[in-house]
């Protein structure tokens, strides 16, 4: 079935976008990620145009966070103190995000920018997940590593200490508040929630007690990512209204089965999987770059 | 002498009569994009009256043109710099149509100079760009290729040698698609009659694309009111988000 979309300006098989959107919604309630990391390369690779990806793969995640927001919120595991900081971290980010993305179209490079990012990020990051999971599982032997000390040095040197309860934390709020920036850039940028650097961030940086950080991490990103699809809705005119409901229509449904499907495997077993998920989207983003690409030419409106 | 002044005065008005007319009609004189548009097709349709209906022993040709909106734009293109493929040079364009066809009963270039045809713009080679600044003109050219052949991959650009059927010797008709990424505006539909080389009646006729209802209003709100837009976008995520937690939470 073929449907028009008004903003991307072209037609595409509205059955297919609601699987796509439903196959990431899984994902990302097997594994509590936004999943915007593997909608916005799919839909850039389907020939969306990549602005359209991008701000509406942000509106998806959205969506995509509510149920898990409200999971963990009776369960008690959100600080909400902690989120607060971080999401005006995050707003601010969204902003210098929104001015970045405006600078670097009008270079020529965006797409450039946005495919290094995905292959350094995703790269990186599946690599670690991947050497854990595989330690984890036992595949793979390695000695022990040293302790490592729960308060990162160089945050417990920032100044104005803040008491974080529900975290166990005495820090500086300005730890928390440029992790949320960060995640803020990178949602506005790339299209993605930030879970995946966010989570293991707030872990090995912040040292925030793993009971919260799931919970926190969610209620930020519901937030960041709201504000920016605003952010693209004023800037870039982007937000393709209808590309984003059929994204989530399948989304929201998808993660509930993932959230299912999650308590029934295991746990190490499922991070395996995420990371080769995250290193093969990283490969497909690499080959993009150095491969010679389709079309050598590419049209910018003026 | 005044009598033969006279004479030749009346001349052009004399030859004028005995050139063929053109009655051009199109399918549609406005296509409408709704959330099923997939592409259309237009058919582009006429009659050539001779003067006294007698079709000569070497009919006229027709040729038509389907032009979309003229807009400014900068095409970029890509070179392997330190092993990546980025965007290096650019050119500009100020007057690319954003939608060309052509479809003729023969191949342009047999029909008319290459005076004519750039008078005209008969045919893809014969468009007018006008690109921008002071380029060198191999670069010009290579940038103005890169562009053809980019658009008329997308079916946004494309040339019919034999597309225009001509039956009888006085009715014509010419089929040309419109791919589903078209931009909207005011499309310009031209029908030449060539004869000898030469362009001997020529007529417009305009056609109107442009999105209606519910594309309609979704393009403009996120054109003009980009807040209520982005809100719009964000309370459908969170209502879609909770409807499917709340849904889902009574069965398991």
């Amino acid at each position: 079935m073929d449907i028009y979309l008004p903003i991307a300006g072209q037609s595409v098989n509205a059955l297919l976008i609601v699987i796509l959107g439903g196959l990431v919604g899984l994902l990302s309630g097997m594994f509590g990620v936004g999943g915007g990391f593997l909608t916005t390369p799919l839909l850039i690779f389907y020939g969306i145009p990549p602005t359209v990806a991008v701000a509406s793969a942000t509106t998806q995640i959205t969506g995509a966070s509510v149920s898990g927001v409200y999971a963990h919120m009776r369960r008690g595991g959100v600080d909400l103190k902690m989120g607060g900081v971080m999401i005006v971290g995050g707003a601010f980010g969204s902003l210098v995000g929104a001015g970045l993305f405006k600078l670097l179209q009008a270079s020529g490079q965006i797409d450039l920018v946005i495919g290094f990012l995905y292959v350094v990020l995703l790269g990186g990051i599946g690599a670690l997940m991947l050497k854990d999971a595989l330690v984890a599982l036992d595949w793979v032997k390695v000695e022990a590593p040293a302790e490592r000390p729960r308060h990162n040095r160089w945050v417990a040197s920032l100044p104005g200490r803040w008491r974080f309860y529900a975290s166990g934390l005495y820090l500086s709020p300005i730890a928390p508040l440029a992790l949320g920036f960060v995640a803020g850039v990178m949602t506005v940028l790339l299209g993605v929630g930030g879970g995946f650097i966010i989570v293991p961030a707030m872990i090995y940086i912040l040292g925030m007690a793993a009971r919260v950080v799931v919970g926190t991490s969610l209620v930020m990103i519901l937030a960041v990512s709201a504000v920016s699809t605003m952010m693209h809705a004023m800037t870039t005119h982007a937000v393709d209204i209808v590309l984003a409901a059929l994204l989530l229509v399948g989304g929201v449904i998808g993660a509930q089965y993932g959230a299912v499907l999650a308590t029934r495997l295991k746990p190490d077993l499922l991070r395996f999987a995420l990371a080769v998920i995250i290193l093969l989207v990283a490969l497909r983003m690499l080959l993009g770059l150095a491969w010679r690409p389709d079309e050598i030419f590419s049209i910018e409106y003026l | 002498m005044r009598r033969a002044l006279f004479l030749l005065g009346l001349v052009p008005l004399l030859t004028a009569q005995a050139e063929p007319k053109l009655v051009p009609d199109i399918s549609a004189r406005s296509i409408e994009i709704r959330y099923s548009f997939t592409g259309a097709q237009l058919l582009l349709f006429g009659a050539i009256l001779y003067p006294g209906g007698r079709v000569p022993r070497d009919p006229a040709d027709v040729i038509v043109v389907l032009k979309g909106p003229v807009e400014p734009i900068l095409v970029r293109e890509k070179q392997k710099i330190a092993g990546i493929w980025m965007n290096a040079d650019s050119n500009r364009f100020r007057s690319a149509p954003s939608f060309y066809a052509v479809a003729s009963s023969a191949p342009v270039r047999d029909l008319v100079d290459e005076r004519t045809a750039a008078i005209y713009e008969l045919g893809l080679q014969d468009l007018q760009l006008s690109p921008g600044g002071g380029a060198l003109p191999d670069k010009e050219r290579r940038f103005e290729a890169g562009l053809l052949d980019l658009r008329k991959r997308q079916g946004l650009y494309a040339e019919h040698p034999q597309g225009v059927e001509i039956s009888e010797g006085v009715l014509y008709r010419a089929r040309i698609s419109i791919p589903s990424q078209v931009p909207v505006g005011t499309y310009t539909a031209e029908t030449f009659l060539v004869s000898n080389g030469k362009v001997t009646a020529a007529a417009t006729r305009e056609i109107e694309i442009g999105k209606s209802g519910f594309e309609r209003f979704v393009a403009l709100a996120a054109a003009r009111h980009g807040f209520l837009y982005g809100l719009t976008a964000v309370i459908l995520s969170l209502g879609l988000g909770w409807a499917a937690a709340a849904a889902f939470r009574r069965r398991f």
